[in-house]
């Protein structure tokens, strides 16, 4: 049976069972991942797995059924058990449901690849984490460890409403980290970021970053951060690397705006957001340097898709506007209570999860100077990059980050390395303390966004460059 | 056909295609999950999913591959044995290879045929009554049922199958920007009490309202199990983590003196749900890894395991070649074969902020300090010395002469928790643990209140 023939027997079934409304996902999924460590293959995983998931709405209740068969019988009793599902919501019963309109779409979609990731022979590929990992080792490191991940997903989207969409998915990333072990404690650099860059693309991304290059210089750095000056504690001018400035967005800001936390959908466990929907196109998010995007049709950043998991063209969006909050990341249910009129934010991770609001791509654009030039204006500061710790409160106001490595900026240089630099804030606050940004904007991808119950993982795209903000607390430790 | 048969057809295919000499180890799981999850007292997410997985590792020729999935027809798990064999050829060597599993008797597993088969409407009943305990607050959380059942066969003769079951609620209720909490995870969901559950989070939420701030600093702390039960998920994950040990970068020496006596830890897979066997089907037994104070033991797979020289400890698990072996079920045991605090109760000040006896004996001792409910987004700032931050949830208040005065606005702190929880730092422990729910099923940590006698708090909520 077809991905669109079990689809769509899932969602006509539900109908039958008294739904009013119903979509279904077929998803097949091919997943490989290797890890080395200190020169050796720790671990090939290579997973498949395909099956269905339907969801109905009877009455304003949703019921969610997930299987693992796409037969005829297996979809159907999917459905029905979704719509069963619902009729039991309905025992603790919500405010009338809507869905924002949306127009019948038939479709298919795949994302740019110029290499198959999955293609790239395996030898060729534990080869380049071997070489990684050996050199790292070599120059130092106590544990050198190389990662690459690849995910291969087609999927499957018919709706009650007419919807019939067929998309298939690439992504793939990889990097590697270098850990010291001094007296006490350990120190760690990573390249190009804490767990690599990922993104919406085929192998080529993996092998621009070329990783054994690389290799030498952050085992010697993990090595010299373990003697190196303690990051000072105070409150500084504090110039952000792209890497951590991406995971500052994610945090503070792209969960920030997820509607269904404002809504409080999320509260018992995410948490909800600051964000009031009453304050929507007046309230100060940043500084004026801050334009936020939620743009899904960025090609190769993780974040991007043809068509959301409820059949919403992707569709860049604004979410701050010279440091105007104007936009949520929606979906098609929560932007009709919010009473918008978009949805074009969700996703599931997989055939057995249901599709909840993420983020796609939110990022910067990109400012007006260079990180040479934030150095050279900066009299007395800190530089970070590369996240090693993030926390974050429950509505997304207080957060403090980790960094692996910090230098010293005095009179417009770049200084003496500092180790454990750590800082914290108050989101709004920190944002609106932005004073510079650089137009050296990258897609960032976040492969390992934890959402949802049951736990759902995303994957993100965050466009980000080195920026300044001004009097910031670092250096807290315990 | 059983998961049993699945799992011996996964090996023989093996056997098969790759010759007799290929090591094999298949797990074939059976999984019914469902969860209703609820928000503004109302159920918006209501989920269910069916599904059977299979996992196949095989070290052939000194090379080591892995491969699993949902396909478990006859041409799904030829193509998953195809593949996995063509992966194991084409991999570099593994000479950390620490072979399979010899053939061992497996305990046998929690189960409640009654948890296993739950309907949507007995979840939603707990749910229902949740929302009514909380009496015009806004409720918010999930009621959740888990069924696996599970087989594990080795090319080396060892065979293992198990059926567990586990229920959860987690539940707050929330006013004016104050919210109280309630959570506990059981073996039988007829054990799960929404109104009960309920009416605590609405006086704890009750009790929080109008916080004031406090200045961050050093306080003496009682923290309730909820509190507890992070401290010891993360004990577990980057101290008695056997690769992590391994790699130098845990807290944990075996033999050492590094807690306060009354702290005794034991990962005890025994005493609540859970399939019986590990990912490489090693029986799980309890492993005593704090005895009074002086560690005894870190978790281990069969690779770790075997480059300690102690061989496994029954902690394979999926990502555990990344992650490392984690024990995760975890007790802090009680203080009740121990001279400890009798149950008391709290007499005056704020109403509800004290839910049960065993947290009033502790509070009843304290001259100053503060009542902890919950920790929040906990992240390891040094791994070494397991130095975490995060933030307090659901519910803080100050204790003055052992009643709780005030509530207070939440905190962030910084510390490190084998410190804290050091030699002369652990100035009581309550009686009754209450075990708490993990994100995943299957995995728990059951703890009582505990009194510290101090907690670096680095933040406040404003910054």
């Amino acid at each position: 049976m077809s991905g669109f023939d079990a689809a769509t027997a899932a969602v006509q079934a539900a109908l039958d069972a008294g739904a009013r409304y119903a979509d279904a996902r077929v998803m097949h999924r091919r997943y490989e991942s290797m890890s080395a460590r200190n020169g050796d293959i720790e671990e090939l995983t290579q997973d498949e797995s395909i099956g269905l998931g339907v969801r109905a709405l009877v009455g304003s209740s949703w019921g969610f059924h997930a299987v693992p068969e796409l037969s005829d019988a297996a979809a159907r009793d999917a459905g029905r058990r979704a719509a069963a599902t619902a009729a039991a919501s309905a025992r603790v019963p919500g405010p009338p449901i809507d869905l924002v309109p949306a127009e019948a779409i038939v479709a298919s979609w795949s994302s740019d690849c110029a290499v198959d990731p999955l293609g790239v022979p395996l030898s060729d590929k534990g080869d380049l984490l071997v070489r990684a990992t050996a050199t790292a080792r070599e120059h130092g490191a106590d544990l050198a460890e190389g990662l690459y991940q690849i995910w291969d997903t087609a999927k499957w989207f018919v709706s009650s409403e007419g919807h019939r969409i067929d998309q298939r998915i690439r992504e793939c990333g990889g990097g590697i980290s270098a850990t010291s072990i001094g007296d006490g404690e350990t120190q760690r650099r990573s390249y190009p970021s804490y767990r690599g860059q990922y993104g919406t693309t085929g192998w080529e991304l993996v092998t621009s970053l070329d990783l054994a290059a690389h290799a030498a210089r952050i085992a010697e750095e993990s090595r010299e951060l373990l003697t190196a000056p303690e990051c000072p504690a105070g409150e500084t001018d504090l110039i952000l690397g792209g890497e951590q400035l991406a995971l500052q967005i994610h945090e503070s800001v792209g969960h920030a705006i997820e509607l269904d936390r404002i809504l409080g959908w999320e509260a018992a466990f995410a948490g909800t957001s600051w964000l009031d929907l009453a304050q929507l196109g007046t309230l100060r998010y940043g500084s004026e340097l801050m334009n936020v995007t939620i743009d899904p049709t960025i090609p190769g950043a993780l974040g991007s898709f043809g068509y959301d998991d409820e059949g919403s063209p992707a569709v860049k969006r604004d979410a701050v506007r010279a440091g105007r909050w104007v936009g949520v990341l929606a979906g098609r249910d929560s932007g009709a209570v919010a009473g918008l009129d978009y949805g074009g934010s969700v996703r599931a991770d997989g055939w057995a999860r249901l599709p909840m609001v993420r983020m796609t791509n939110v990022g910067l654009e990109p400012g007006p100077h260079s990180l040479d030039e934030i150095i050279d204006a900066t009299d007395d500061g800190v530089l970070m990059d590369l996240n090693r710790s993030w926390s974050i409160d429950d509505k997304r106001l207080n957060f403090q980050f980790g960094c692996e490595v910090g230098w010293e900026v005095k009179k417009g240089r770049r200084g003496r390395m500092l180790r454990n630099p750590t800082y914290t804030g108050i989101g709004p606050v920190f944002w609106r303390s932005m004073d510079m940004l650089s137009s050296e904007i990258v897609p960032w991808g976040t492969p390992n966004c934890g959402k949802g119950q049951p736990g759902q993982t995303g994957h993100t795209g965050h466009p980000a460059a080195p920026a300044r903000f001004r009097n910031v607390r670092v250096g807290v430790r315990a | 056909m059983t998961e049993l048969d699945l799992a011996g057809q996964v090996v023989e295919l093996v056997r098969r295609l790759a010759g007799p000499h290929a090591q094999a180890e298949v797990t074939v799981t059976r999984a019914d999950l469902a969860l209703t999850r609820f928000a503004n007292s109302f159920i918006h997410q209501n989920v269910a999913e069916s599904a059977t997985t299979v996992r196949l590792r095989l070290h052939l020729d000194g090379r080591t591959a892995a491969g699993g999935g949902s396909l478990v027809d006859p041409d799904g798990l030829a193509t998953l044995v195809e593949r996995t064999v063509a992966a194991a050829r084409l991999c570099p060597p593994d000479p950390a290879w620490p072979g399979l599993a010899p053939a061992a008797p497996v305990p046998p597993a929690v189960f409640d045929e009654a948890t296993a088969e739950a309907s949507p409407d007995e979840r939603a009943g707990r749910v229902r009554a949740f929302v009514d305990a909380v009496e015009g607050l806004a409720a918010a959380g999930y009621c959740r049922t888990a069924y696996r059942s599970g087989a594990f066969a080795n090319s080396a003769g060892q065979s293992a199958v198990g059926r567990t079951a586990e229920a959860a609620m987690d539940g707050i209720a929330r006013t004016g920007g104050a919210d109280g909490v309630a959570r506990l995870c059981a073996d039988r969901l007829a054990e799960i009490d929404g109104a009960a559950l309920g009416a605590r989070a609405a006086a704890k939420a009750r009790a929080a309202a109008d916080p004031i701030e406090l200045p961050p600093g050093h306080y003496e702390v009682v923290l309730e199990p909820a509190a507890v039960g992070d401290l010891l998920q993360n004990l577990a994950w980057f101290g008695f983590n056997g690769k992590r040990y391994l790699e130098r970068q845990s807290f944990a020496e075996p033999g050492v003196a590094q807690f306060d006596p009354a702290v005794t830890l034991v990962d005890d897979p025994t005493h609540g749900s859970g399939l019986p066997y590990d990912l490489e089907g090693t029986p799980r037994r309890p492993l005593l890894l704090v005895e009074a104070g002086t560690t005894r033991a870190v978790a281990h797979d069969r690779r770790s395991g075997a480059e300690a020289g102690v061989g496994s400890t029954g902690h394979g698990m999926p990502g555990g070649s990344t992650f490392g072996p984690i024990p995760h079920n975890l007790r802090l045991l009680p203080a009740a074969d121990r001279p400890g605090p009798a149950a008391g109760q709290v007499s005056g000040g704020v109403t509800g902020a004290v839910a049960d006896p065993d947290t009033a004996a502790l509070v009843g001792g304290m001259a100053r300090g503060l009542l902890v409910t919950d920790f929040w987004y906990t992240r390891v700032l040094d791994p070494k010395r397991l130095v975490i931050t995060g933030l307090t949830r659901n519910g803080v208040w100050l204790v003055e002469d052992g009643v709780p005065t005030r509530a207070v606005r939440d905190f962030r702190f910084t510390e490190s928790y084998p410190q804290a929880l050091g030699p002369g730092r652990v100035l009581g422990l309550g009686r009754t643990p209450v075990r708490q729910p993990d994100r995943m099923d299957g995995a728990w940590w059951a703890a009582p209140p505990l009194r510290l006698a101090s907690w670096h708090f680095t933040g406040g909520a404003s910054g």
